[in-house]
């Protein structure tokens, strides 16, 4: 008999006898707040995360186009952001290693929590999420659900191989509690409100 | 209250309790943000430090083949290293407090809590069918799929799919299945190079130790420790303790192994029957660096951690993080289906004694663990002597009661190392009744006979007692006027271990019994 058929019997043979049906999970959002925005804004700053406000009259895109013109190597996976590592000319996922910045565009975004949705479509190469040393994330307000409830609801858990949430940067407190950013992963994440382009409906 | 909107307000001090005011420091290395000091992740909710003297750290318990692990001996050790024991105390209470914060945040907490504990048993009572629900849909995502019935047979499938592609080097995420399994030691003597990617990890694997705790590998050790075994396996300067620049340190250290590696393994928090999918949850994006950096992904999944749909799955990923750190959610939540185009995937289900606690009435519900620590952070034992005390795969409350399942010999000592105040219960975000199953466990020992020769002997006098009303009376009486009369030398002896590192309470000058018995009216 094989392992698996022995595992499987084993199983069987000792589930306990009780009734314990499936309950129903609420969306618990019956008091979800005005603004959206100004939810994930909090949350995402509270995990580490950076919020781009641009001041009425600029144009955060410009603010982005500033910061990455001194930048040595810019690896974007958007159509709004031109980098000068094209993301066609990766033929491994460790060839981003030299990444200063990577620039994605979020699926959607969880208020809840901060997060932002990245998805193997939006990353391109799933490592442009992790090997850059700073991310910078295009998020369309309209794209943040109140919490993970709703999260998991969205289809892009069933379409490709690949999702995930990023909330704030990657951090590590493991020495004594001293919280540090940057662990393994990259060490700031940006969080920019673009609204997304009419002809770019998906990533 | 709004149902959503968080807790605007940083903690009250007054919500904070300090444990050891010593420990208190100035504004520390924590980064700071809109003028509020961040404490996500595993950060502490406030400065804490050791003091300036480096202190030897002290080790785990004692292992010596089949025998009796003494988590009192180890845990003694521990206490007798008092800069250790206080800031190992003060942080795991501090998340303890975080936890209480966020949980006071969620309107929706306790029920989430009862919507967690019946999701995991309507899925552990029909769990053959989800495992072959999971299994048919991971396949058709193109996944391998392989089934271990214990750790051996899962660390030689491993090492088959490795040789297969002639990978000798993985990088890899923490995960308590792969520890359960003897992983690492396998790997080792197969000639193949593991490396751990969790900085808390990768410090325990550098100097030969077992993780401490289940989410904090490396909590018991001072950032002294760090820099001494830094220094002997990374070559920075031993005297350079500065906690950033040792992670700094690991960062620049690892980074070339995680480019280079063959393989990547990681472990699973929920396994979802209805995608085929795995979800993993880390703060360093160290799963996702081994799941995504080499073409070869393996992940070790426990047979308990399926549950059945997306949904579901939103009731834990709220649950986690909040009751293991303190922090909203982990700052990466990971949902991996299948291989990535041109890569492959290899997922390994163990049993590895799973399916045979199914079987156990008392002691079914502990697979409804999700691994998140609270009942650890919690336990006022545990606190105070160290997981490597417990000298097993998992230590505190919940090592109590999965441990003796592995080896019920070895670690027949174990459920005794609680005072059942029942925090552990309290704080589970599973509801796991873990104090009764300790309790359920010591019965489990008695009627094994593997009780000890002291707790026997005591035990068999408090049975005469309890059974002869007039001897317990008598009994109490003389008891309490000896805990007040006899001298310390006769209370604090050996013999009673919780005498050792804590005073005795101060008995009644009256027993209940007694007051009872002069001031009842006649009816």
């Amino acid at each position: 008999m094989s392992s698996r058929d022995e595992i499987l019997g084993a199983v069987r043979a000792n589930l306990p006898k009780l009734e314990r049906p499936l309950p129903q999970v609420p969306m618990f959002d019956a008091a979800a707040p005005a603004s959206l925005l100004a939810l994930f804004k909090e949350s995402l700053q509270d995990m580490g995360g950076d919020f781009l406000d641009a001041s009425p009259g600029e144009d955060p895109l410009q603010m982005i186009r500033q910061r990455l013109a001194s930048t040595k190597v810019v690896c974007s996976a958007t159509p709004e952001v031109l980098g000068n590592r094209a993301l066609s000319s990766i033929r491994a996922p460790r060839d981003l290693a030299d990444v200063d910045i990577g620039v994605v565009r979020a699926a959607f975004a969880v208020a809840e929590t901060g997060s932002v949705c990245l998805t193997q479509h939006s990353l391109g190469v799933n490592s442009l999420g992790y090997l850059p040393q700073h991310l910078i994330v295009l998020l369309d307000p309209a794209d943040i659900v109140v919490n993970l409830h709703h999260a998991y609801q969205r289809p892009e858990f069933h379409q490709g191989h690949y999702a995930v949430f990023h909330t704030g940067p990657s951090a590590t407190a493991d020495i004594e509690g001293v919280l540090i950013h940057g662990a393994q992963g990259v060490r700031t994440l940006t969080v920019v409100p673009i609204v997304r382009a009419a002809n770019n409906p998906t990533q | 209250m709004n149902g959503i909107e968080k807790d605007t307000q940083p903690p009250l001090e007054a919500e904070r309790t300090i444990l050891h005011p010593e420990l208190a420091a100035p504004p520390d290395e924590s980064p700071v943000k809109n003028g509020r000091r961040l404490q996500h992740a595993e950060g502490a909710s406030h400065p804490i430090h050791p003091p300036p003297e480096r202190e030897p750290q002290p080790r785990g318990a004692r292992i010596r083949g089949n025998h009796r692990v003494d988590q009192t001996e180890a845990a003694e050790r521990f206490i007798a290293s008092p800069a250790h024991e206080k800031m190992h105390d003060e942080r795991l209470w501090d998340l303890r407090g975080k936890r209480d914060r966020q949980m006071h945040s969620i309107p929706e907490w306790e029920e989430l809590r009862t919507l967690a504990s019946a999701i995991k048993e309507h899925t552990l009572t029909h769990l053959d069918q989800y495992l072959e629900q999971f299994e048919q849909n991971a396949r058709a995502n193109g996944v391998h799929v392989h089934w271990a019935k214990d750790g051996e047979e899962h660390n030689r499938i491993v090492h088959g799919v490795l040789r297969d592609h002639g990978a000798k080097t993985l990088i890899k995420s923490k995960s308590m299945l792969t520890e359960e399994c003897g992983f690492r030691p396998y790997m080792a003597a197969a000639g193949i190079e593991v490396i751990e990617t969790d900085l808390g990890e990768r410090i325990q694997q550098l100097d030969n130790e077992d993780p401490s705790h289940v989410v904090v590998p490396a909590v018991h050790k001072l950032r002294g420790d760090v820099a001494q075994v830094f220094a002997a396996h990374l070559g920075t300067d031993p005297m350079d303790d500065d906690v950033h620049h040792l992670a700094e340190a690991q960062r620049q250290a690892t980074r070339p192994l995680i480019l280079n590696a063959q393989a990547g393994m990681t472990g699973c928090n929920f396994a979802i029957a209805e995608t085929g999918g795995i979800t993993v949850c880390t703060n360093e994006g160290n799963a996702d660096l081994s799941a995504n950096v080499p073409n070869l992904h393996i992940a070790s999944i426990g047979i308990e951690k399926v549950i059945p749909r997306l949904e579901h799955l939103a009731v834990f990923v709220r649950l986690l993080s909040r009751s293991a750190l303190g922090s909203p959610i982990t700052q990466y939540t990971s949902h991996i289906r299948g291989p990535r185009a041109g890569g492959e995937m290899h997922m390994v289900l163990v049993d590895n004694g799973r399916s045979a606690r199914l079987e156990q009435d008392k002691f079914w519900t502990s697979l409804k663990c999700i691994r998140c620590g609270a009942c650890m952070n919690t336990c006022p034992v545990y606190r105070r002597s160290g997981g490597l005390s417990y000298g097993a795969t998992y230590s505190g409350p919940i090592g109590l009661i999965i441990d003796p399942s592995f080896n019920r010999h070895k670690y027949s000592a174990l459920p005794f190392s609680s005072s059942l105040n029942g925090s552990c219960s309290n704080v589970c975000p599973v509801k796991i009744n873990i104090h009764e199953q300790i309790a359920a466990w010591r019965q489990v020992m008695a009627e094994n006979h593997e009780l000890t020769l002291i707790k026997k002997a005591a035990m068999k006098a408090a049975g005469v007692l309890l059974a002869h009303p007039v001897l317990y009376r008598a009994a109490i009486t003389s008891a309490d006027s000896a805990l007040n009369n006899l001298p310390r030398f006769a209370i604090y002896i050996r013999l009673n271990a919780w005498g050792r590192h804590r005073e005795v309470p101060h008995a009644p000058r009256e027993s209940f019994h007694s007051w009872y018995k002069r001031n009842r009216s006649v009816p």
